[in-house]
């Protein structure tokens, strides 16, 4: 059984509740930090921890607080990023909904912490039930002394405020985040400068995930190195996964970082396996952004060693034949799902959430959508499974913001991995209509290393 | 603080104030190996970093951090660190890159330059010839919308916009309100007024100029004549409004004046902003102090008869009819 830290009282009844929820030691972290730990402290303990962003890109937690600017005489921010949008990923939504009070005892301390007077928890528009529980938590915890001025009598004032977005996916992403909160279109700002220098109304600003916000709270209680104990390597603590696609039980899971993935799929004590006794063909680990890896890669490396849940063991073999954890969205497809159906979904879905700011992006995912939408319905021809290569290549790295990096790397590893099912819908385009490819050859174990794949 | 920086771009290298950006030391330098841009104007605050046709490749970061830039960036928006090496022509990988910007800003243009007004001053359209395939790969049906007169003066033609939002920049700097801005997200975003309502402002003309494409257009020179039968004069006049000095380019054919622009660049900048009046209510030679010929960039087609340089291109050396057609348009020219 693995240590969950988040999710430890998720089935106490009341658990929303401000009362439940203190008496099952929250709000300890605040009281430790505001009455025994100085800012620089606490960045120090999140430092040592090695935690590292859960909103996808894994950036660690405690450089980018010491990476905000302290210049005298202007306000610093803290902004919380609940706008999960990313198909697949769901564990912020059933965090928030459930311990609301976690992330708001995170949001206290963290403000504490980097020095923000004025915090805001920019949640996605389409979450109404969560906003209505945020902000009757804040309501509670105001009441109880713990927001506002003069915060258990240590002279720190707080405000914090949950903000709706449009639902744009692009919103997201941390600068176009912060021109929404602004109450401009959410396109997102050419870096630099970065958010650390100037963010929400130009000045300093830190914006983080809301697991991220949310595990501080364990590392105040308990401290950096006991937090950095947990997990593997250099992906330290535990991560939330939230499970969906073709298994026995769907959910968010709260697991150690360094689980193996085989043990997540099929344990018990996770997924439980796939569900009504298929195969496993494919999966995609972090949400639709990281690359799909057919199944014999999901659970090995190229070399035949088990591959673990952690940020380094997932991106194992680089983009040839790795992927990367992500934000936790962790999809499975069985034998009966098809890859070229699933890469033109994800597809459809860049196309409808680019912002339209930078050419590549704003054309190139169209096209992609439609050359993806004309295979999958037997139109397609040999020449166009080479086009779209070439169309994601010239996307990929060229554009503002990293969504061109995620509507490009699903089609690229799709491509890479299950080129041979591609060439099968323009070779059958009439069976391709009725039947499914199946599982072929991604579950068998890997003998040696892969044949040469196309480098990007 | 202006010290001065060096950076190497393509081998050659120039000292630029601290604080630069990779495009403007490269048009420093000048010649082929300044970036093109579509979407950045020096005169817009904020303007750039969107079109993409700029990027560069940074080989050496600076002298403290050698590092290359991992991927390729906008030259336009990335600042010069002393020592910086860049490449941008010498580069395989940027000129593939930018190739590829090119035919994805073209796959939803409607390459309607034969009717288009812009045809001969367009920017995407020097950029195809230089960079772009001669076959478009893209199959599909191509996005349209409906053409919107903005005013009486000006024409939308959002077909052929390729979103550079220098319009929307100079509408916000330049004018005292702005009425338009960008509807929507993605590739059906459009540059659009809110429920159409007419841009009316003294200096709204001036994103005519800025459009480098043919989105935004003239009304009272359209379908008047191809800019290349149009001879372009420099000429002043004491004009009246407070923010406007008069400085134009008058656009002849024969004795008529078809139409007045912003003086431009050789990078295709407008030198000075001008208000409408002098832009379409001062249409007769006898409101204007004629200065002389325009001076215009020999690779441009405007330049093919002008009668400064006259040059027929190699086009019209082959063909009779042309040539004959060149001789007439050319005697039309002589009188004036």
């Amino acid at each position: 059984m693995g240590r969950k830290l988040l999710l430890e009282h998720i089935n106490v009844p009341g658990i929303n509740t401000l009362a439940v929820y203190r008496e099952k030691g929250g709000y300890r972290a605040v009281e430790k930090a505001l009455k025994t730990l100085t800012p620089e402290e606490i960045v120090e303990e999140v430092k040592k921890s090695g935690l590292r962003g859960r909103g996808g890109a894994g950036f660690p937690t405690g450089m980018k607080w010491s990476f905000l600017a302290k210049p005298e005489g202007v306000p610093r921010y803290l902004v919380c990023n609940a706008d999960e949008s990313e198909p697949g990923t769901f564990k912020d939504r059933y965090l928030m909904t459930h311990i609301p009070h976690a992330l708001i005892e995170g949001m206290i301390v963290s403000s504490f912490a980097l020095g923000a007077n004025t915090s805001y928890i920019y949640v996605r528009g389409e979450m109404m039930p969560q906003i209505r529980i945020l902000e009757r938590a804040i309501e509670e915890a105001k009441a109880a002394g713990f927001l506002g001025k003069n915060i258990l009598g240590t002279g720190y004032d707080l405000e914090l405020y949950v903000q709706p977005g449009g639902g744009a996916y692009i919103c997201g992403e941390e600068t176009a985040l912060l021109e929404s909160l602004e109450g401009k279109r959410g396109n997102p700002r050419i870096k630099p400068p970065f958010p650390a220098i100037a963010g929400l109304y130009g000045c300093p600003t830190v914006v983080n995930n809301v697991e991220s916000i949310a595990a501080v709270v364990p590392i105040v209680n308990d401290g950096g190195d006991e937090y950095a104990k947990i997990g593997i390597g250099r992906s330290t603590g535990t991560k939330l996964i939230s499970a969906s696609g073709n298994l026995v039980k769907p959910g968010v899971y709260e697991i150690e970082l360094g689980l193996p993935v085989e043990e997540f799929i099929y344990s018990d004590e996770y997924c439980g396996g796939i569900a009504n006794g298929k195969r496993l063909k494919a999966t995609v680990a972090g949400g639709s952004s990281v690359p799909v890896l057919p199944a014999n890669l999901t659970l090995k490396y190229a070399n035949g060693e088990p591959r673990l849940m952690s940020y380094e063991s997932l991106s194992e073999g680089g983009f040839a034949t790795g992927t990367m954890l992500g934000s936790g969205g962790f999809i499975a497809f069985d034998e009966d799902q098809c890859i070229v159906r699933n890469t033109w979904n994800f597809s459809r879905f860049y196309h409808h959430e680019s912002c339209g700011q930078c050419s590549p992006c704003r054309e190139g995912t169209g096209w992609m959508e439609k050359i993806l939408h004309k295979i999958e319905h037997g139109h397609g021809t040999m020449e166009d499974i080479d086009l779209l290569w070439d169309v994601q290549r010239k996307i990929e790295g060229n554009t503002i913001c990293p969504l061109g990096d995620a509507a490009a790397w699903p089609v690229a590893s799709a491509i890479r991995h299950f080129r041979d099912e591609f060439e099968w819908h323009v070779k059958e385009p009439m069976k391709s209509q009725s039947t499914n490819y199946g599982l072929a050859n991604y579950a068998n174990p890997i003998e040696k290393k892969p044949e040469e794949v196309k480098e990007a | 603080m202006s010290d001065l920086v060096k950076v190497t771009i393509d081998g050659i290298t120039v000292e630029v104030e601290n604080g630069t950006t990779i495009l403007n030391a490269a048009r420093q330098i000048g010649g082929d190996i300044v970036p093109p841009a579509m979407c950045y104007y020096s005169k817009l605050k904020g303007s750039g970093g969107k079109c993409r046709t700029c990027i560069v490749k940074v080989s050496k970061g600076s002298e403290k951090d050698p590092r290359p830039m991992p991927k390729l960036v906008a030259s336009c928006r990335t600042t010069v660190m002393d020592g910086m090496e860049v490449l941008n022509i010498t580069s395989p990988e940027v000129l593939e890159a930018r190739a590829g910007v090119v035919e994805i800003l073209l796959i939803n243009h409607p390459l309607d330059c034969p009717v288009c007004d812009q045809a001969g001053e367009c920017d995407l359209q020097n950029l195809g010839y230089e960079h772009g395939l001669q076959k478009t790969r893209y199959e599909f049906e191509r996005r349209t919308f409906d053409r919107i007169d903005i005013g009486d003066k000006i024409q939308l033609h959002m077909n052929r916009c390729i979103l550079c939002y220098r319009c929307v920049f100079t509408a916000d700097q330049i004018t005292n309100k702005r009425v338009h801005g960008i509807l929507n997200r993605g590739d059906h975003s459009e540059i659009s007024t809110y429920i159409q309502t007419a841009v009316d402002n003294d200096f709204s003309g001036n994103v005519i100029d800025v459009c480098p494409v043919g989105a935004l257009t003239d009304r009272t020179f359209r379908f008047k004549n191809r800019v290349w039968f149009t001879k372009p004069v420099d000429a002043h006049r004491n004009c009246t409004h407070e923010k406007c000095n008069g400085k134009v380019t008058l656009w002849y054919k024969g004795e008529d004046v078809l139409r007045v622009t912003a003086r431009k660049d050789q990078f295709g900048e407008v030198e000075e902003f001008i208000c409408n009046e002098c832009r379409f209510d001062r249409k007769k030679t006898a409101d204007w102090i004629l200065e002389h010929p325009t001076h215009i960039s020999e690779t441009s087609v405007i330049s093919s008869n002008h009668y400064e340089t006259f040059k027929p291109l190699p086009v019209i050396k082959e063909n009779l009819a042309l040539q004959e057609a060149n001789q007439r348009e050319l005697e039309k020219t002589f009188k004036i």
